[in-house]
């Protein structure tokens, strides 16, 4: 198989994901873009292994290892985003990350309340 | 690579149609998870997506690394997604404000990124080819003999992260529901929801 092929899909992956955390505005739709280009490295780790394990003589097989410790911490990542995105919830109303704006410079109109609200979310 | 002579660019494999198909079918359904209006349906899309790459790591004779993407992507992550969605009370239509107003220059930013990136590996991988015959490489057998050979302590180490994440998402929903306690009895889900997440994360 051509080496392209997978390098040419793992880079239109890479960039559809960079597009939807760039665009999207609710917190778990910008998750689904970072697990989409989780899973572009995956597949580019996962070409490049096949590669080279058959042009090298001796192959530690690195790519697909490294391909399910990507696995493994986009699975803790996923729990822990949700469970901040499920926190800020309760706290806000809101998953929106537009609205987000607490740390955000040059905008002095947190109220006090707000500023609780911030560090328990924090 | 010697192999480069006897392989023609207009020549296509059986496999490597393949592959081209399959990953036409994962590229669409990735765009349309990143450009719906339906969250539901952003989910329900990222499992063809995310099903689809299981199918090219097949092809790529990865089979390991293809059932664990089943199990552990499609399985657990878009459950989690799903979950997500749902405690978050997402709206089941279309919601009007699912993108945010910096979308063009996003889109700009991401077409600069992907025709930088396409004509890098074109021009950079031209002439290589993936030889796929012979033993697979990415057989249960071998990825299992490299992971318990060489990459045994970052594999122990891993279980650690997975506990310390697993700790971190109940303390995370323990810690609000003491909150909700306290400021929520005007929405008895909430504490509801956090025993949800909590029992989620504890079956993970």
């Amino acid at each position: 198989m051509h080496l392209a092929y997978p390098a040419v899909l793992s880079a239109l992956l890479f960039c559809t994901g960079l597009y939807g955390v760039l665009a999207r505005r609710n917190a778990i739709l910008v998750l689904m873009s970072v697990e989409l280009m989780l899973n572009a490295v995956n597949l580019n780790l996962v070409a490049f292994d096949i590669w080279l394990s058959k042009a090298a003589e001796e192959t530690l097989h690195s790519g697909q290892a490294l391909t399910l410790f990507t696995i493994a911490i986009a699975a803790a990542e996923i729990g822990i985003g949700l469970a901040i995105v499920l926190a800020v919830y309760r706290n806000r109303g809101t998953s929106d990350i537009d609205k987000l704006r607490d740390t955000a410079e040059g905008h002095e109109s947190g109220t006090p309340a707000a500023d609780e609200k911030a560090e328990a979310t924090a | 690579m010697t192999l480069a002579a006897s392989h023609g660019f207009l020549s296509p494999t059986g496999v490597e149609i393949a592959f081209l198909l399959v990953g036409l079918a994962t590229f669409g359904a990735a765009l349309v998870t990143v450009t719906t209006r339906q969250l539901v349906h952003a989910a329900l899309w990222l499992v063809v997506t995310l099903g689809g790459l299981a199918v090219e790591y097949l092809l790529l004779t990865a089979e390991f690394i293809a059932w664990v993407q089943v199990l552990i992507y499609v399985g657990s992550v878009v459950v989690l997604l799903l979950f997500g969605l749902m405690l978050t009370k997402a709206p089941i239509g279309r919601s009007p404000d699912a993108d945010s107003g910096n979308r063009w220059a996003a889109l700009t930013v991401a077409l600069a990124a992907a025709a930088t990136l396409v004509w890098v590996v074109v021009d950079a991988f031209r002439t290589t080819w993936i030889d796929l015959d012979g033993p697979a490489e990415g057989s249960t057998r071998a990825t299992g003999e490299s992971l318990f050979q060489n990459w045994v302590l970052p594999f122990e180490a891993l279980s650690v992260l997975l506990l310390a994440a697993l700790v971190g998402a109940i303390v995370l929903s323990r810690k609000a529901r003491a909150d909700a306690d306290e400021a929520g009895r005007a929405r008895p889900n909430a504490g509801k929801a956090d025993t949800d997440q909590a029992d989620k994360e504890g079956a993970r």
